[in-house]
């Protein structure tokens, strides 16, 4: 256990660093780069004394290492800021709207995994054939994929076309209440308080978007799943597994695919941050009410403090997602937390 | 006499070129992606270079009388809102689209070796700070980090692509750091040191021909991924505005039209988007396979 606590220990240390180093970014960005907020904020033709009077607002005008000290105190009260456009603390609104974005994200994620784990599986048990080779092919194109024409296809085709999806405006039809905020994801809440309608009409709405994300981050999860599978089926002790005989089916679920799944997982950990930021254009079209539509009109009104907050926000949770994953692995594989 | 041992080197140096070009027409041949792609790109060159004469109708000309049109023999990718012609805006979006692309990979390319070079043979302290920098960027989605980078340099083809740049750098930091970290080990490497070369001279002259391959397999990637993010920032109306016939301003503008029926504004400039994308990633993803056959996937 002493090299596992050490391995954890170091680990957490690394994230801690990033983190530090993530904050110092996000600083350097807003506040040293050649852009002026303030500047920005007040527009090309305002007066020098109403642009003074923004940079003192914005506690622009005192030197960089106060600014930074300010910026650092104010984190540490979990205080990202007052955003310009909605008149509260930049907190509040990324809170209130994050389970939107996370509801988005887990069924994109979850639809991809599933995706990616069946084509895999079925483009590495049958190497080298037509449907192996269309499957590669699937997953360049994936890779190449621009997310906001893809959802306007998607748009156009299912909703306008065949009247299959929900209308592209936010998570629910006007009209319908959505269900008692528990945990702000409307299927489990729905779920959770029974509510029939909401549920129905949630997965509704849910779908298009989900599927366009989930077309884009399928093809690396394929890709890594087929190779992880190659890998694994070469190997001599699902030869051996094979020779004496255990089916098929349980060499590939329970044998073949749990030895593929480190890199699988850190495939997903990657995919995250790909989707937060397809999360930006998905939700701007969809009107999904999540984070990614937030930074969105807040980049279209110059709200930097909300802009940072969000960013701040990603890199945060991409860090900790990361983090998790890693610790998970050392539990998982006795090879890490020894090797 | 002078032309006498020259003889024989030239005579070598042929049967290395058609060595060559014997071996790249059997990794092409057994690579038809890579072929695919790479002509995917040629008809992009193409239109890139001769389209805009060729077009019949000029990008940002108006013609109420014949608004959203679909597509016909007149107007090959049908017109938009304003009577545009959708081919002929297309078609002179490439220049630009390209022209962002290259920029951002030489930037990201240039800086990213060079740190990725230094990093890597020095070593010690230097490449620690150098790993937690990439480490931090990394930690950012490339498209956040690039569009937050355009958010406050302001709404110019430039910031663009030094915004997405920055975003790119550390992918070629890392890859370039890793094969040096190998290659300096090596015995060319050791014996350039032992004649008394300077450590700019083996970096430069020794370690890096044989250190860029990755980073330029990563490069041909990262032109598609360019094309991407920069028409992504331009959809959400960062970086490079209307009426710039952008490929990304393109689809914004044309997004308008879906609701109403008229999918062929943001349908064309978008499919261009991702068949360019494409080409670039086929030909990526094969020179992957063929450069680095333990990394790619059998």
């Amino acid at each position: 256990m002493g090299s596992l606590r050490r391995y954890v220990l170091r680990r957490l240390a690394l994230a801690f660093v990033t983190l530090c180093g993530v904050v110092v970014v996000v600083f350097i960005i807003t506040r040293i780069l050649p852009g002026n907020p303030a500047a920005v904020r007040v527009g090309p033709y305002a007066k020098p004394e109403l642009l003074a009077q923004m940079e003192k607002e914005m506690g622009l005008d005192k030197p960089l290492p106060v600014q930074f000290v300010n910026y650092v105190a104010k984190l540490a009260r979990g205080d990202l800021g007052k955003s310009w456009r909605t008149g509260q603390p930049v907190q509040q609104d990324l809170w209130q709207r994050l389970p939107a974005t996370l509801e988005l994200a887990l069924a994109a994620t979850l639809i991809a995994i599933i995706v990616g784990v069946v084509l895999g599986i079925l483009a590495a048990l049958f190497h080298n054939s037509w449907f192996d080779q269309v499957v590669r092919i699937f997953t360049i194109f994936g890779a190449s994929t621009a997310l906001f024409w893809l959802a306007l296809v998607f748009i156009f085709v299912f909703y306008y076309r065949l009247g299959w999806a929900a209308s592209p405006l936010g998570r629910l039809t006007v009209g319908i209440e959505p269900p008692a905020r528990i945990t702000g994801m409307f299927i489990v809440d729905s779920l959770l308080t029974g509510n029939a309608t909401a549920l129905k009409d949630t997965l509704h709405h849910l779908a298009l978007p989900a599927f366009t994300l989930a077309f884009v981050v399928s093809a690396p999860i394929t890709k890594i799943v087929r190779a992880g599978m190659l890998d694994q089926l070469n190997a001599d002790y699902i030869r051996t597994a094979k020779t004496i005989g255990v089916p098929m089916r349980e060499i590939l679920w329970r044998d073949a695919l749990r030895n593929a799944m480190i890199p699988i997982l850190t495939t997903i950990g990657i995919v995250f941050g790909y989707l937060m930021a397809g999360n930006v254009l998905v939700e701007m079209i969809f009107a999904w009410p999540g984070i990614g539509s937030y930074a969105w009109m807040a980049l279209l009104n110059k709200d930097f403090e909300a802009i940072q907050g969000f960013v701040l926000l990603i890199a945060a949770m991409y860090v900790l997602l990361n983090l998790a994953i890693d610790l998970l692995y050392s539990v998982v594989d006795p090879r890490i937390r020894l090797g | 006499m002078v032309s006498e041992p020259l003889a024989v080197p030239r005579h070598r140096e042929q049967a290395a070129r058609e060595g060559r070009a014997w071996r790249a027409w059997y990794v092409l041949r057994s690579h038809p992606s890579m072929i695919a792609g790479l002509v995917l790109l040629a008809i992009v060159l193409f239109v890139t270079i001769f389209g805009p004469s060729l077009v019949p109708y000029k990008p940002l000309k108006t013609d109420p009388e014949n608004r959203l049109l679909p597509p016909s023999a007149l107007h090959l990718m049908g017109t938009d809102a304003f009577g545009r012609d959708i081919l002929s805006r297309v078609v002179n979006g490439a220049r630009l689209d390209l022209f962002i692309a290259f920029s951002v990979v030489a930037i990201a390319l240039g800086i990213g070796v060079f740190v990725g070079m230094f990093s890597g043979y020095y070593g010690g302290r230097v490449d620690d700070v150098v790993m937690r920098i990439t480490d931090v960027i990394l930690a950012f989605p490339s498209f956040i980090l690039a569009l937050a980078i355009t958010a406050i340099l302001g709404n110019s083809i430039p910031n663009v692509i030094i915004a997405i740049a920055i975003a790119y750098i550390p992918y070629f930091v890392r890859l370039t750091r890793g094969e040096v970290l190998s290659a300096k080990e090596r015995d060319y490497a050791e014996a350039a040191r032992c004649v008394g070369n300077s450590n700019w001279r083996i970096i430069y002259l020794h370690l890096l021909p044989n250190c860029l391959t990755p980073a330029l397999v990563q490069a041909t990637l990262c032109l598609g991924w360019a094309i991407l993010d920069a028409s992504g920032l331009a959809f959400l109306g960062l970086g490079i505005r209307p009426p710039t016939p952008e490929w990304g301003v393109l689809v914004s503008e044309g997004s308008r039209d879906i609701i109403g029926g008229q999918w062929w504004t943001s349908f064309f400039p978008g499919a261009v988007i991702v068949l360019t994308a494409f080409g670039f990633n086929l030909v990526g993803d094969s020179l992957r396979d063929v450069t680095s056959p333990t990394e790619a996937v059998q």
